[in-house]
């Protein structure tokens, strides 16, 4: 026994290692150039920008985490513990704004509300009520923090919803035995039940507001990823930029642990298989029922459905210009680009995975979650530390091989994949690591007893046995990777646009309704695998939903 | 399963043979690497027309020209690219000075563009020029009232001109021009009068501007000729509506002229494909080319053989600020300073 750990350790566990050491490379470097010097623009921007790139940042932290937890937690309560009207159909609707990559949500808002735009339209030549100046203007903060928000709350929305549903019924019926009303059920049982879950969904949160680009960059608002674009492209200044990027992935790992204390290591998980599936109250008066349909329509429509009508009202306007035979192409690659990068992630994830059940040192199974960490460093970060190696790497293979070999790995898709890989992996590997916990290890153990090489007992017995999870990873990695933005602005190769990155380009450039069609591909492909997973979960509370509502 | 995980597997393996077969095919392919922070479909055209007549590929990279600019820096010796485009004689002033493009000459490139609109030792070349003038609210504002952009710093216009941010480079450069004709204490003047006249915070693009006078923000605003063209042509007629309340001034008339500025095109100082760039540059300048720029674009032609479009026709003729193009490059820096220093944001 002994001898075969040392054996498996040398082979896969190695190979897991390099891997790791690969992926986390990018963060090792950006965190080692904080303690190089920053660039010649340092001091400008340390004294006229950077309390603006600390403040907005933090607003808008702020400010999207509040209203987050606002929308998400209610909106999970609603539709976790009353039923009325609809509400089998909100509860996978509300996820679809994650669908709708936040930029793209700035730009058909500001497309909606701007003097052109079909509100202040209406108003003008229907009613003829004339607004003059700027009644709604979203092109500032708040604004950004009311877009972010509403594509951003189904993180919240989503966890919250799953553990409401897992919380005991009993518990809460004990409440309102012992005279708590609804209210009190929720602020001192669920709420507080809940806390990690709405904690790790703001977390969430957070990171998608940090990397954000997009947004900020159209609304005007200044944040490090501004700042890390500003210094690079601007100034010039790549090691100021470097330098900006390491503050933001300090202050992300702050974010992380913070969450972590505050979880306490406290278990909060209650005896799942003991409750009962939820029995949801149906409010007896008409109008409560009537009121809950009412808000649940009235978040779905602010946060997907008027954004998603002026993108086809765009689209219907400017298709004839824009979809060609290079908008074919444009579509092809950018698919290609993500579901080739998706499936790269996917087999490292299983191979990761599989390393660690095959080694019996616990300690790896640790190490190998952090090749996670990608996900929280915002894409403009990845982007710079994954280009500074990679050039290395080209300079020293010019100098060792030929002078033709120019910059082989840097300007080419290849960088590309490779940062999303860095970037992502977290996605792809979690979905995964459900599949395999699922299986447990005995089966594979039988198969090892019976003399099958791991790779084999890989091969015909847990791979298929976790399809259906590796298929989940694969589609949502590549949803994710269609929707990135910073990171493929900086890294793209010449010549190449993916739909992201092309939409951007018009937008910025004052060409809004062309760009609605790049974005209504990648907000409609979104939505897919959206509805797919959510089939899959709602098989899995299957019993759960086939249960009478009781009436109070 | 197997064939899932097959088809998986082979996925994977394409995109990577796909990603790393990027770099250069064969040398025998004729390209041409072009940078451009141009994004109008107009160029799109004239590309693949290129292509055609002459079988040379073009290869596209669209950026802001900062952006293009910084590559290409950082690309060294090992750049690809063969041409920068810029919509902005400072970019390509700026370029020039980081030693970015190298000097070429052309007799077909001489015969089309006057030496006003080129480089002294060929490192840029003119594709199209526009004029930044004057738009006002046709029913608020009598036209005859502005003559001059100093003329909108007079306290009667307070909280009614409309001009986008000070880090748009168009701004820069026609406060460049400012300081040229005038000097620095009165540039500094006319860029604190314009701040104390404004009718709201700087944002947005040109179209915005237009798109304020129209809402009823602000009276007058600052922008460039191609935008009311674009804005009278749109699919949308609500934006059609805000481009029609707006007549269009060009300032300066008695003085030194309405201020312009260039969309250019320069060889990079490492092109791999000299030849090819140089071709393409004088295909654009050719009267055919020019007519194309003009007509969907709403630019004004640099090759005077080529017609303006219908709807600059009807604004007439106009002087034009003859500041040499790099000397607004020269002074970019200084007129950064001076925004900052009046507090334009």
């Amino acid at each position: 026994m002994a001898k075969r750990t040392t054996y498996w350790w040398n082979k896969w566990t190695g190979a897991a290692i390099v891997i790791l050491l690969l992926v986390l490379t990018p963060i090792f470097t950006i965190l080692v150039k904080l303690f190089d010097r920053p660039g010649e623009h340092w001091q400008h921007i340390a004294s006229t920008l950077l309390p603006s790139y600390f403040g907005d940042s933090i607003l808008l932290l702020l400010g999207v985490g509040s209203l987050t937890f606002l929308i998400g937690v209610s909106m999970a309560w609603l539709v976790s513990v009353y039923d009325f009207p609809g509400r089998r159909y909100f509860e996978w609707l509300l996820i679809l704004p994650l669908a709708f990559p936040s930029y793209m949500m700035g730009y058909s808002y500001v497309g909606i509300l701007e003097y052109t735009g079909p509100v202040q339209a209406f108003f003008r030549n229907t009613l003829d009520i004339h607004f003059t100046g700027a009644i709604i203007d979203i092109m500032n903060l708040p604004g950004a923090i009311f877009i972010l928000s509403v594509s951003l709350f189904p993180y919240v929305y989503v966890i919250c919803r799953a553990s409401f549903m897992r919380q005991s019924t009993a518990m809460q019926e004990a409440a309102l035995l012992l005279g708590s009303n609804r209210m009190q059920m929720f602020t001192k049982i669920a709420l507080p039940m809940a806390r990690p879950a709405v904690a790790g969904g703001i977390a969430l949160v957070g990171m998608e507001v940090l990397n954000d680009y997009g947004t900020v960059k159209y609304f005007g608002v200044n944040t490090f990823t501004t700042g890390i674009f500003r210094a690079w492209f601007s100034f010039g200044d790549i090691n100021t930029a470097i330098y900006l990027s390491a503050i933001l992935t300090v202050m992300v790992l702050v974010l992380i642990w913070l969450e972590n204390i505050q979880r306490g290591g406290r278990n909060w998980n209650v005896g799942r298989g003991s409750s009962k599936p939820a029995i949801r109250i149906r409010p007896q008066r008409k109008g409560t029922r009537g009121l809950y349909t009412a808000l649940c329509l009235a978040v779905l429509s602010i946060s997907f459905i008027f954004p998603l009508a002026q993108l086809f009202y765009w689209v219907s306007l400017t298709w004839r210009d824009v979809v060609d035979a290079e908008f074919g192409i444009l579509i092809f690659r950018s698919f290609s680009l993500a579901i080739g990068s998706a499936v790269a992630i996917a087999v490292i994830s299983i191979f990761l995975l599989y390393a660690t059940r095959l080694s019996p040192l616990r300690w790896t199974k640790h190490i190998a979650r952090t090749a996670s960490l990608g996900y929280a460093i915002p894409g403009a970060v990845i982007a710079v530390g994954v280009m500074i190696p990679m050039m290395e790497l080209d300079r020293s293979i010019k100098w060792a091989v030929s002078d033709q070999f120019g910059m082989i790995l840097s300007g080419t898709l290849f960088i590309l994949v490779v940062a999303y890989i860095v970037r992502f992996m977290a996605v792809g590997y979690n979905a995964i690591d459900a599949g395999f916990q699922k299986t447990g290890a005995s089966v594979n153990e039988v198969a090892r007893s019976l003399g099958a090489s791991p790779l084999r007992t890989l091969w015909k017995i847990d791979l298929p046995l976790i399809k259906n999870s590796i298929a989940g990873a694969v589609l949502l990695a590549f949803v994710d990777i269609l929707k990135e933005l910073p990171l493929t602005l900086i890294l793209r190769p010449f010549n190449f646009h993916t739909l992201a990155t092309k939409a951007f380009d018009m937008a910025t450039n004052e060409m809004i309704a062309e760009s609605a069609n790049a974005s209504l591909v990648v907000v409609l492909t979104g939505v897919v695998p959206i509805i797919l997973l959510n089939n899959a979960l709602s098989q899995r509370h299957g019993k759960a939903k086939k249960t009478q509502p009781r009436v109070i | 399963m197997k064939t899932t995980l097959r088809f998986g597997l082979i996925l994977s393996l394409t995109t990577l043979f796909f990603a790393c077969g990027e770099s250069p095919k064969s040398k025998s392919e004729e390209v041409v690497n072009v940078y451009t922070h141009r994004h109008y479909k107009a160029d799109d055209e004239l590309f693949s027309q290129f292509t055609e007549e002459t079988g040379i590929k073009v290869n596209i990279v669209n950026a802001s020209a900062d952006e293009l600019i910084q590559r290409l820096e950082t690309e060294g010796a090992d750049s690809k690219a063969d041409i920068l485009i810029t919509v902005d004689a400072g970019r390509l002033y700026r370029a020039q000075s980081k030693d970015l493009l190298q000097p070429v000459s052309s007799e077909i490139l001489e015969a089309n563009i006057a030496p006003e609109f080129r480089e002294k030792e060929g490192h840029w070349y003119g594709m199209t020029y526009r004029a930044r003038i004057i738009a006002y609210a046709k029913d608020r504002v009598d036209p005859e009232e502005i003559k001059t952009y100093e003329d909108l710093t007079d306290p009667k216009w307070e909280d009614k001109v409309l001009i986008r941010s000070s880090e748009n480079i168009y701004n820069q450069s026609l406060l460049a021009s400012i300081i040229l004709a005038e000097g620095e204490e009165k540039a500094k003047a006319w860029a604190e009068g314009i701040v104390a006249n404004m009718a709201r915070d700087p944002k947005g693009g040109d179209r915005d501007q237009v798109k304020a006078i129209a809402s009823g923000e602000g009276d007058v605003a600052v922008v460039n000729t191609y935008y009311i063209g674009l804005l009278l042509n749109d699919e949308n007629e609500e934006e059609r509506k805000a481009g029609e309340s707006v007549g269009v001034i060009f300032p300066n008339q008695d003085g030194r002229g309405t201020h312009i500025n260039i969309s250019g095109i320069g060889v990079t100082k490492h092109a791999p494909n000299k030849e090819n760039a140089i071709a393409l540059m004088e295909f654009l300048s050719e009267e055919k080319a020019q007519q194309t720029l003009a007509n969907v674009n709403y630019e004004y032609p640099i090759n005077p053989k080529a017609e303006k479009a219908s709807i600059l026709k009807t604004w007439g003729d106009f002087k034009t600020d003859s500041v040499p193009f790099s000397k607004l490059g020269e002074y970019n820096s200084q007129a950064v300073k001076i925004f900052d220093e009046a507090g334009w944001k």
